[in-house]
């Protein structure tokens, strides 16, 4: 499995109800259906991305995030993931107040743009930076939305979002002590775990 | 054409009748005391009879949905471009079930069969049957092959809403539900066409009341214009631009009423034409009332979630972008109901530019979406 839904699939508790925002191949779900007795639907717009969640078995329902989760009850679900898809919607802010609604938790994860890399190469070339992990160049990217671990926990706190966990992690998904010591600039990768405001306390891993 | 049949063609088939002497009680409360349904089968019911799919036809379908009936026939059954050896409903794994409703004019009892109470044809005293009835009807089908539970039931638009009822009907002998380009319930928009559609039939002189058949007359004018109607819905303005945009069939205009100028015009007689010697006028009534009927939320307090509640069934419901007559918000409402309801769904949106009539034919994406969902179908 990619390497951040393996650090992912250890936040999701066994037998809960999950829905997966742009969820892919279905390669999060099928397995966590298989290995952990969970459910849920994905959701997804790319035709070849959806054929392959079919073939598996995965529920995928065809919906566009930028439209919001108004089919979705509030609290009808135990989490609510969205990976790498933060940076790509039209309305992050939206977005994530959704996800909180529909959530009881929310794993999301996201690109670093503080990340040390990001930074030299704007410094030093004044240019948006271009990586082999996100080879797009301003015009034609996706990643619309942009930001850093600062810039999404400071939402974090306007939202009055609570941060559960919080992993700093290199493009291989490993968390060395660089990123632990200093995330903003060390990190590449975010992976978050959030419940919305009105939720009890939920026991945080060490 | 050659006597070879195409390689993922079923081939040569041939229908089959089932009697039923157990009377059928119907919603509108009265009974079909004795009923035949004309049906056909694709590929071989396996050992443990876990294979069987059955097939839901819409308005004006019929049994013949797959092969030749001979090697001189021009076309294959209505839906032969998903069901076959290899295609979409792949005839290598399952055995498929196509059936004629009830009330039909393709062979099972309808409209056009003798009333045993009184000897005559019934015409319109066939009693108003409902989707419901037919599933109850496809049931006794299923029985009678041995078909305890079906790995899936399929069909588009009315169809769908059959496959649907089955859940809700019979939820334990449904595994699977594809319903494609459907709707939970007609709009008030849809109802206002098939209204538009029996108005031109019960106004026709030669429609008798229904009972033209004593008179040896048919009811073309009527059930030409019913056709007509109904098939602009299922085209889209897209389609009818690309296939005949302001093209006209004389090189000239005519500034009269008769001629046949546009070439949409003369295309819509034709479908007119060809369906008023084919289609019984009964039968028409009778499916377009089955079509306003549908409503099974509305014992429910509206509620589909809960009308959904007892399915068991897995759903995969599929629409078309361009489809108007029921459009993608009619599925998402469905998509909607079930994930309230916490049942197994996929939901697929095909960009196609054929309107309603995309579910009968051969969209790339749509084959793909169907053949990977019913690949994974365990039997």
């Amino acid at each position: 499995m990619r390497a951040d839904l393996d650090i992912i699939q250890e936040w999701i508790p066994a037998g809960s109800r999950v829905l997966d925002l742009g969820c892919g191949t279905g390669e999060l779900l099928a397995w966590l259906r298989d290995h952990k007795q969970v459910t849920g639907y994905g959701l997804e717009i790319d035709p070849d991305n959806i054929a392959r969640c079919v073939e598996r078995g995965v529920n995928v329902i065809e919906q566009d995030l930028d439209k919001g989760l108004g089919n979705f009850a509030t609290g009808s679900f135990d989490v609510v993931v969205m990976t790498q898809a933060l940076q790509a919607v039209h309305y992050p802010d939206r977005i994530l107040d959704e996800m909180l609604r529909v959530g009881k938790t929310c794993i999301v994860t996201f690109p670093n743009f503080g990340h040390w890399r990001c930074r030299w190469y704007l410094t030093t070339k004044g240019r948006m930076p271009v990586s082999e992990f996100l080879p797009y160049t301003w015009y034609n990217t996706p990643n619309i939305h942009f930001c850093t671990f600062e810039d999404f926990e400071q939402l974090c706190r306007e939202r009055q979002a609570r941060v559960l966990e919080r992993l700093a992690v290199d493009r291989q998904h490993r968390h060395d002590w660089g990123s632990r010591l200093w995330p903003n600039l060390l990190g590449e990768i975010g992976i978050y775990r959030l419940s919305s405001p009105g939720l009890q306390d939920h026991p945080v891993a060490p | 054409m050659s006597s070879v049949f195409p390689e993922d063609s079923v081939g040569l088939v041939e229908p089959r009748i089932a009697h039923f002497a157990e009377p059928l009680a119907l919603a509108c409360g009265r009974e079909l005391a004795d009923y035949q349904l004309i049906y056909e089968t694709y590929g071989t019911l396996n050992a443990a009879h876990s294979n069987a799919v059955l097939i839901c036809h819409a308005l004006s379908g019929h049994h013949h949905a797959a092969g030749y009936h001979s090697p001189e026939d021009r076309k294959p059954g209505w839906w032969d471009s998903c069901i076959g050896p290899g295609k979409p409903i792949d005839t290598n794994r399952f055995f498929v079930v196509a059936l004629n409703n009830l009330g039909g004019c393709n062979g099972s009892t309808g409209p056009a069969s003798l009333n045993p109470a009184t000897g005559k044809p019934y015409g319109a005293d066939f009693p108003v049957v409902t989707v419901e009835d037919w599933v109850n009807s496809q049931a006794r089908l299923a029985d009678r092959l041995g078909i305890e539970q079906w790995a899936a039931v399929v069909g588009g638009s009315l169809g769908g809403m059959q496959a649907l009822q089955w859940t809700m009907s019979y939820p334990e002998r449904v595994r699977h539900c594809l319903c494609i380009a459907s709707a939970p319930r007609l709009s008030a928009e849809n109802i206002a066409f098939n209204e538009v559609a029996r108005q031109s039939i019960l106004t026709d002189p030669d429609f008798h009341g229904g009972h033209f058949y004593e008179h040896d007359v048919l009811p073309r004018r009527g059930l030409r214009l019913a056709r007509m109607v109904g098939h602009i819905t299922y085209l889209s303005d897209d389609a009818m631009g690309a296939k005949f945009g302001r093209e006209l069939k004389t090189d000239r205009l005519n500034y009269d009423f008769h001629s046949v100028e546009f070439q949409v015009e003369s295309y819509l007689r034709y479908q007119g034409d060809e369906f008023s010697t084919r289609f019984d006028a009964n039968t028409y009534l009778l499916m377009t009332k089955a079509l306003d009927y549908f409503d099974p939320a509305a014992a429910h307090g509206g509620d589909l979630a809960r009308a959904l509640a007892v399915a068991k069934a897995d759903f995969c419901l599929m629409s078309f972008t361009t489809d108007w007559r029921f459009s993608p918000a009619r599925s998402r409402e469905l998509v909607d109901a079930l994930l309230a309801a916490r049942k197994n769904v996929s939901y697929v949106e095909i960009d196609a530019p054929q309107g309603h009539d995309s579910f009968l034919l051969p969209v790339p994406r749509y084959q793909q979406v169907f053949s990977s969902y019913m690949n994974r179908i365990a039997i």
